[in-house]
């Protein structure tokens, strides 16, 4: 599957403002990512193609990196902060509270596909733990309630 | 007592994230200043102020600075380093989100003293509001002629790069953030030579954090002899404090450097919640070794925290209240370094894999006597002996929480099981 006139504009725009091909590899799987969910292996052949580095090297790379999904995920994915500050705030209550209600344990996908739940190390968000990212939002200060209206709005999506 | 603020002072103003804000309240004003003192006697006055580097290891910026051979025929690069991940550690997020125009104003003038026209900033691919926020920022900044050609009319020429990480704590580790820029894994580079030699592309670079870039304009504006009268001779400026854990005030305070970790935790902090105490505090992120309450007195500066065998670090301080099992927490915080080591380093990863496991079969009431002794064993080993320094921050807490509660883990392994009996660490009640 070609990727898409848009998808390849973009990433010529990034190979114009980069020093390297090689230095193009992570904007273009960003790039990539946003518009596929994930890395399918057919796209980082492709990838490898325009950028004309060796495909073992974008695998490697977006093996390396825990934000780039080389398996499908759900279509939004929960980013749970499992680290100190937000241990000693609950977040491992937080994590029990989320798994019974979706269903899921951590690293899995809840079967209509809508969410994935995954672990994360320390957010930045310490000062107002539990903390976890969802897609491209962070919650902080969680709660139940917090938690209850945000999985209503995903499984609506 | 309120806070000193300098850095944090427009942080609940609204909108302050915009360049409307900043030059209202008289940002961008070092800027020109800086340009008519010119390159060395920039370099000469961040030297006076004693700013020391607020990234972790606190190297004095000036002298870094200096570092860098200004006539080189390849290019000069300034790296930002926005990847703020150590553990307990949330002030870089506040500056990038609240106000980036603070941040780029010392990006601006660090390369102007470094002789370098291009400046990457590595934000890691969890702040995804951060990076929204900061790429309007540099585009402002474009917009008003603070970056791009012939900036304010001096003939200095730079462009800002935002680079987006994509989860690797290791990346903030400055020669792993060059690689990772580069397009490769996060893997730290064996020194020297050191970055400003042989760094980004192969061309001298300088790394600098967040807040020392952000203190850049205030000591440009207001002098470096004003910056060095706050603190304590050698441990100069405010500092950006972050409490969090077991604590009733969770939250960023900026001091100077040298208050004290008491004053910190019981007049900013207001104690401890749930009416605890205190029974350890990790003072500097979670790579510093830990404190025990007896400890609480010490200045929370570079030099007094490094003379107690720790780390002012990030000063990201995380308090540990005494219903909080210490086998616990040395577990979760070896995990998070097992999770972030980039394998390199045998001792490193077979190191920080092994603490966890021990650390967890000791939890877990499967412990014996001897591997109390192994585990300090196994942390000397890791120490010092590795291409950077993400094995020593594993191992500096590991070490001593195993000997300052060596107590909590004689009784796990006498009772089979942990004494504290919870099946969730922490507290968490849920409610709104
Ligand atoms: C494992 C590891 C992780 C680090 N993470 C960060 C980070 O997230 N942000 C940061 O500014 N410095 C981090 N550092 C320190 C950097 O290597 C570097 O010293 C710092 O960015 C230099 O800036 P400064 O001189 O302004 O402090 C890390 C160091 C190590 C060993
Ligand atoms: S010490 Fe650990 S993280 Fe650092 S280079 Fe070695 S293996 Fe990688
Ligand atoms: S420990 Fe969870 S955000 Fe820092």
């Amino acid at each position: 599957m070609p990727f898409s006139v848009e998808l390849r504009e973009k990433i010529n725009q990034i190979i114009s403002k980069s020093e390297t091909r090689q230095s193009a590899l992570i904007p273009t799987l960003h790039a990539v990512q946003r518009e596929y969910g994930w890395l399918p292996n057919e796209c980082m052949s492709e990838v490898a193609e325009i950028l004309d580095i060796p495909p073992a090297s974008v695998q490697n790379v977006a093996t390396f990196y825990t934000m780039f999904f080389t398996k499908p995920v759900g279509k939004h994915v929960i980013w749970l902060c499992r680290t100190l500050s937000c241990a000693l705030r609950g977040a491992e209550h937080v994590e029990h509270y989320l798994s019974e209600k979706l269903g899921i344990h951590t690293g899995e996908t809840t079967t209509d596909g809508k969410i994935t739940l995954l672990e994360a190390e320390c957010l930045a968000s310490c000062g107002t733990a539990p903390a976890m990212l969802v897609d491209d939002e962070l919650y902080e200060n969680l709660t139940r309630k917090k938690i209850d209206e945000l999985i209503e709005k995903l499984k609506k999506d | 007592m309120p806070e000193m603020r300098i850095i944090r002072t427009y942080v609940d103003k609204p909108n302050s994230e915009s360049i409307e804000s900043y030059t209202a309240s008289g940002g961008y004003t070092a800027l020109p200043r800086a340009l008519k003192m010119g390159p060395l006697e920039i370099i000469d006055e961040v030297k006076k102020s004693g700013l020391r580097g607020r990234g972790g290891a606190g190297f004095p910026t000036g002298i870094k600075w200096s570092f860098v051979q200004r006539d080189s025929k390849q290019p000069i690069y300034l790296c930002c380093n926005a990847d703020e991940s150590e553990p307990g550690s949330f002030k870089d997020r506040e500056i990038i989100e609240r106000d980036p125009h603070q941040m780029l104003e010392g990006i601006v003038i660090g390369c102007y003293a470094i002789n370098s026209h291009k400046c990457y900033i590595y934000i890691r691919g969890e702040m995804p509001k951060g990076a929204r926020i900061l790429e309007r920022a540099i585009r402002e900044s474009y917009e008003k002629g603070f970056l791009g050609k012939n900036i304010l009319g001096s003939g200095f020429n730079l462009d800002v790069v935002l680079f987006v990480g994509a989860g690797a704590y290791i990346c903030g580790e400055e020669t792993a953030l060059l690689e990772s820029i580069e397009g490769k894994n996060g893997e730290p580079r064996p020194r020297p030579p050191f970055p400003a030699q042989v760094g980004l592309f192969g061309c001298p670079t300088i790394v600098n954090n967040v807040e020392t870039l952000t203190c850049v304009p205030h000591i440009i504006n207001r002098g470096a002899e004003w910056f060095a009268s706050i603190g304590t001779p050698k441990n100069t400026g405010t500092k950006i404090y972050g409490l969090s854990g077991s604590i009733n005030k969770p939250g960023l305070y900026e001091l100077p450097l040298g208050i004290s970790l008491r004053e910190l935790i019981y007049e900013y902090g207001e104690g401890i919640r749930n009416g605890k105490e205190v029974k350890a505090i990790s003072p500097g992120g979670g790579s510093a070794a830990v404190l025990t309450a007896e400890e609480i007195n010490i200045p929370m500066d570079f030099d007094s925290l490094a003379r107690a065998g720790s780390m002012l670090g990030t000063a990201g301080v995380t308090v540990i209240d005494d219903a909080t099992c210490m086998v616990r927490v040395a577990q979760n915080l070896a995990h998070f370094y097992r999770d972030e080591s980039c394998g390199q380093c045998v001792q490193c990863r077979e190191g920080t894999w092994w603490l966890e496991k021990m650390l967890t079969r000791i939890e877990e009431g499967m412990g014996r006597m001897e591997y109390i002794d192994t585990l300090i064993d196994a942390c000397f080993q890791m120490k010092g002996t590795t291409i950077c320094a993400l094995a020593d921050g594993c191992a500096m807490p590991v070490e001593s929480i195993v000997k300052k509660f060596r107590h909590e883990f004689e009784e796990h392994i006498k009772l089979g099981k942990c004494p504290f009996g919870n099946k969730y660490m922490g507290i968490w009640d849920g409610s709104d």
